[in-house]
Parts: C-alpha cells; structure tokens; sequence
C-alpha cells in the first residue's frame, strides 16, 4: 500500500522531469514519418495485447523527394504552421478566427495535390464517450468540407476520430475542455 | 540517498512494465434502513488456515447490496461453527434475523472443505447448508457463491456476487505516455486480471450474453474497430473496420447478432451485424444526426440509440429491422448511453441539466424519471444483471473511479482503486 502511494506521487515527478528533458517537438526537415502499424497480439490465458505504434498528435512532415517544399509548412509566422482548429462545447461549427488558417491549408493543398493531411476529431470529456466518438468525426468533416470548398480534393483527406479518448489537455475545468475540443490537421506526406 | 532513488526508479520501472491493476474495493457511501439484520460468525477453522477469510468477504458481499446489515463483530454473544452448538435466543436478542455460520479445514493447505449453515432465527431453523470440496485458489469464488445463495435464500431474488465487471483502465508511463487495458474483475472488485492492453485508447466493452465474450472497441490500428474476444481463450477478432466510425457494439439477447454504429456511408448509424455470415442490415437513416450506442431491449425485437437528430441528443426506440423511430426521453436537454434493466421495464442513462451528468433511471411505462447521483460527470450506466443495481463512471479527484448506485437512488457504492484512472464498466451477465 505505501509503495503504490509512493508511485503516484513519484510517477508525475518523474514524468514532469522527462517533459523537461525533451526537446522541442518542431518539425524537423528531411525528417520522415513512419507510421508502423502492426499490431502484436497474443492469445496467451485470455491475454491480449494491442500496441499499434504510437502515432497522433505531434506533427510530422515528410519533405523531399515527392517535390514539396516543407518550408513553407515550417514557417512559423505562416497560417500553415497553425495545425489545430477549435470548437465550441457540442458544435462542429468553424469559428471566424480559424477561417485565415484553414484558407492556407486549402490552397496549400490545391497548390500540392499529391499532399494528404489527417484530419483529427477530438472532443471535452463531458457526456457521452461514443456521442462525442461521433461528434469528433463531424467536426472532422466540417474542416473536411471548408478544405473542400476552398480547392483541396477528397482523395487529400483521411478523416479519423479519437473523440474524448486523447485529450491534448488533462483536466476538467474550462481550460482544458477548450483546449480539447478541437481538430487536428496532420500532414503525412503523399 | 542516491541508492534510495536507485531503488524508486528500479521499482517505477518494474511498475512501469505491470499492467494497469485496479484493485478496487467497495465502500458504501449512502445506507438503507430497510437492510435486513445479520450475522456472519467468523468461520471455523480447523488444520491449515485458509487463504482467504470466507466469512468477510461473505458478509462484504451481503452489506454492499445495501439490503443486508451484517452484525459487528464485537456484536456477536458468541461463535458457533455447527448447528448443536447455536442459541437461538441469543440471536433474537440481537434482532438478527438471519444467522450464517460455517467452517473450513485442510489437511495439506492445498484442499479444503468448507461447509455453511443459514438459519432463520426467529422460526429457530436451518433454511440452507452445504458442503464443498475446494482448492485453495477456488476460495474467494466459492465465498461469492455462498453470498448469493444467502442472498437469494433471503430475498426470493438472484445475487449477482459471482458475476463479473469488465472495465478499461488508463495509466501513465514515466514518459507521460498513456498505456490503457480492457480488465475483468470480480463483482466486488477484487481479482482484477487484464484481458487486453493496448497503447492506443479502448472504448465501449459489452458482454455476450454468453457470459465468455465481450466485444469492444480499440484505435490500435490508427482508427476506431471493433473486435470480439472469446475471455477463455483470449482469441479475438476484428468484426467492424470500415472507413469511419465502427463503435458502440451491444449484443443482441440470442448473442448473435451486434448492434454497431457505423459511419461508412458518411454518417454515423446503427446497423445489426449478424456475427456467422459478416451480414449488415442499417436499422437508422437520418443523414444529418448522430445515432449511436444502441442497445437491445430484452425482446430481441427493438433496439434504444442516442441521436441528436432533434438537435441536442436524446434516445430514441426502433424496430432492430428498421422503421420509424420513437423519442423516449423528454427531460433535460442531454440523454445518451442508455441501458436496459434485465425484466425491460427500466431504462438507465446518462442525464444531462445545466453542463452535469448524472445517472437517472426512467420507466419505460410510464416515462417517470429518476436522477440517482449528484455528481456531476458521470457516465457508461450498466444494469446488474439481477437489475437491483447500477454501475457506472465518475469522477473523484479528477481521475475516473467506477460507482455503484442502487435503481431507487438509497444505496451508493465506491469502488476505490489505486494506480489508474476506470472507467467505462459493464457488468456481466449471470454465469452460464
């Protein structure tokens, strides 16, 4: 019993100073995602197991030979580098101030048709957990649908949703649920 | 000092590497003056001693119904182990009305025998008693299913203290990464084994009626599935893997069929799988809305789903073939995650009003509504399968913690745990 408390104090500690040790997650060129997707599984007394690799959040960009720039994606004080669009609390509706960042992503694409982006839906934790599975998916689409309008095409899109399930943001207050309800705009090369 | 935190990073490693354990345990939050007065002599022991303590977690069993208000031990007048050696009128004096003794010997430490004997003190006769033969590892079960007879001895109704709660718990690596795992513990909690681990979430597990599989969801290939796992041999498979949305799977009563929401045509929608041929038949067709978590009414002939389709969501009731479909909830402008009591009378959701969401339950007669819990986010109600209690999601201290509340709102239960955020509880079927 001491040592399980011992553990949760310990593990946050611990976890802050690796947080602290980590370098900035920018995105580097020439740097080339690999999404390895097996999945281990084992079947051993009732166990098994499921560890697809990790993928998600942080951005990745592939650069080189299928004749994209990724400067332009890089640019700091480029609306492209804003990769993530939020919502209002049970609304897939885009807000004024997200129209200028989802403009360039949609002539970005139309200028680079061979470039795909992931769009992810996330939600608050508040209700449901597979209402908000759905409601994640919607707002993807909406941002699916805007991009569309603006000349990106269908075939640039893969549409995914994690609902409340990954939240960028841990917590319940006001903050973190702004935070979390949101669409993140991946790209992944061609 | 350093060799300490050599120590502590040794031990967070090896924890690391554990999967998530929930350890839960029952605490009783709120009472019931109707419990029926009882008591659990501590049993008889005669060569080896037991592994587990039979008459405790019997009488944790009977107190965490709420209808039972076993005796403290420093109440008992004295402690018989066989029938000759009970004084009935003692008993009375204490107003106990029921009154469970028992014993249990070994010779190797390796099997027991244990026997137990229920009377009615009041009528001064024996009402149950029973012998068994049971290996050391088979104690805790065998205290679970003294409970029930107890139990439905007592009150005419099954126990549900042999059943199972399945659950997905989410912890956090050193790194700050996540590792999550479906797990399966006893009713009490205690026993808590994982079925699944994944570092990707998992969502949504629903029991068979068989007893032996649950279907879930996982992202662990980058997007929502759903599989099916068989718990006594732990093969699983992956049913629903279309392009968008394959969650919220709830069995049909016959255990063939899954009731799933799919978003392959671009819209999220409930369709009934049947398992053996891989056939989907779509029940829902409304473009705009989202329609999920479907679940069966006991019938096999109608399916409930949460929709939004009048604007906020609410649930609805259709024909499992299709059709028009009925909104069944009024009250409060959010109702999602609806469950069904065993007998079909009773509705359980998530019941929303101003930004929190309780557990209510409704009649499905007459449509009265009942909230059950104050706090303020809790979520994924489940029926007992003997439909007396409900489990359910919520929070306390931040982190996700499961709880139990009696279908009239008089008995609370925590289960408290250690080392992992729960949530997401199905309670499982009787035994088959």
């Amino acid at each position: 019993m001491k040592k399980l408390k011992l553990f949760a104090v310990l593990v946050p500690l611990l976890w802050l100073a690796a947080c602290s040790s980590t370098p900035n997650k920018g995105m580097n060129e020439g740097d080339v995602a690999v999404e390895d997707l097996s999945a281990q599984t084992s079947g051993v007394d009732g166990q098994g197991n499921a560890d697809g690799s990790e993928y998600g959040s942080e951005t990745q960009v592939v650069v080189g030979e299928d004749g994209y720039d990724g400067n332009e994606l890089n640019d700091p004080s480029n609306p492209l580098s804003n990769r993530v669009v939020y919502f209002e609390y049970d609304s897939a509706n885009v807000r004024q101030e997200d129209q200028v960042t989802l403009r360039a992503h949609a002539a970005y694409l139309a200028k680079h048709p061979n470039v795909t982006v992931r769009l992810e839906g996330h939600t608050d934790e508040r209700g449901s957990r597979e209402y908000n599975l759905a409601l994640g998916e919607r707002r993807a689409l909406s941002i699916r649908q805007i991009l569309m309008l603006q000349g990106a095409d269908m075939s640039q899109f893969q549409v995914t949703s994690f609902g409340e399930e990954r939240p960028a943001v841990d917590g319940s207050d006001d903050y973190a649920w702004s935070q979390n309800r949101r669409v993140e705009i991946v790209y992944l090369g061609r | 000092m350093f060799t300490r935190w050599l120590k502590v990073v040794a031990t967070l490693m090896l924890f690391a590497s554990w999967p998530a354990h929930a350890l839960l345990t029952i605490e009783i939050t709120g009472g019931s003056e109707a419990a029926l007065p009882i008591a659990v002599v501590p049993f008889g022991n005669e060569g080896f001693a037991p592994p587990e303590d039979i008459s405790s977690i019997i009488s944790n069993d009977l107190k965490s119904s709420g209808r039972f208000a076993p005796l403290k031990q420093s109440e008992l007048i004295s402690q018989p182990h066989e029938g000759q050696q009970v004084n009935f009128a003692d008993w009375r004096l204490l107003r106990s009305e029921g009154l469970l003794i028992g014993k249990v010997s070994s010779q190797d430490g390796e099997n027991y025998q244990v026997q137990f004997q229920l009377f009615d003190v009041y009528k001064s006769q024996q009402l149950v008693g029973k012998r068994y033969n049971v290996p050391a590892s088979g104690m805790r079960t065998l205290a679970h299913q003294i409970a029930d007879i107890v139990y439905e001895t007592l009150t005419g109704e099954k126990g549900v203290f042999s059943t199972r709660l399945a659950f997905v718990t989410e912890m956090k690596n050193a790194d700050g990464s996540k590792r999550y795992a479906l797990q399966i513990s006893d009713a009490d909690g205690a026993n808590p084994r994982t079925v699944l681990q994944s570092r990707q979430p998992i969502m949504s597990p629903s029991w068979a009626p068989d007893d032996n599989r649950l279907a879930y969801v996982t992202f662990e290939n980058a997007k929502s599935e759903i599989f099916v796992q068989e718990l006594s041999t732990g093969k699983r498979q992956s049913v629903a893997s279309f392009r968008g949305l394959n969650s919220a799977p709830a069995w049909s009563p016959d255990g063939k069929k899954l009731a799933v929401t799919l978003s392959k045509n671009g819209n999220p929608e409930i369709y009934v799988l049947e398992l053996s041929s891989g056939k989907l038949s779509r029940v829902t067709h409304n473009s705009q809305a989202i329609d999920t978590e479907a679940v069966w009414m006991p019938n096999g002939r109608e399916i409930l789903f949460t929709s939004d389709r009048g604007g906020r969501p609410q649930i609805y009731k259709v024909n499992a073939d299709g059709g028009r479909a009925e909104r069944l909830t009024f009250e409060g402008n959010y109702n999602a995650s609806a469950d069904i009591s065993p007998d079909g009378r009773m509705m359980t959701m998530v019941h929303g009003v101003n930004g929190k969401f309780h557990i209510a339950v409704q009649d499905l007669e007459t449509g009265a509504v009942q909230v059950l819990t104050e706090t303020r986010a809790d979520e994924s109600p489940s029926f007992a399968p003997n439909g007396r209690m409900i489990l359910y999601a919520t929070e306390q201290k931040g982190r996700g913690v499961l709880a139990a509340v009696s279908v009239d709102g008089r008995i609370k239960q925590r289960l408290g745990e250690s080392g992992s955020a729960v949530r997401e509880p199905a309670w499982s079927p009787f035994k088959k």
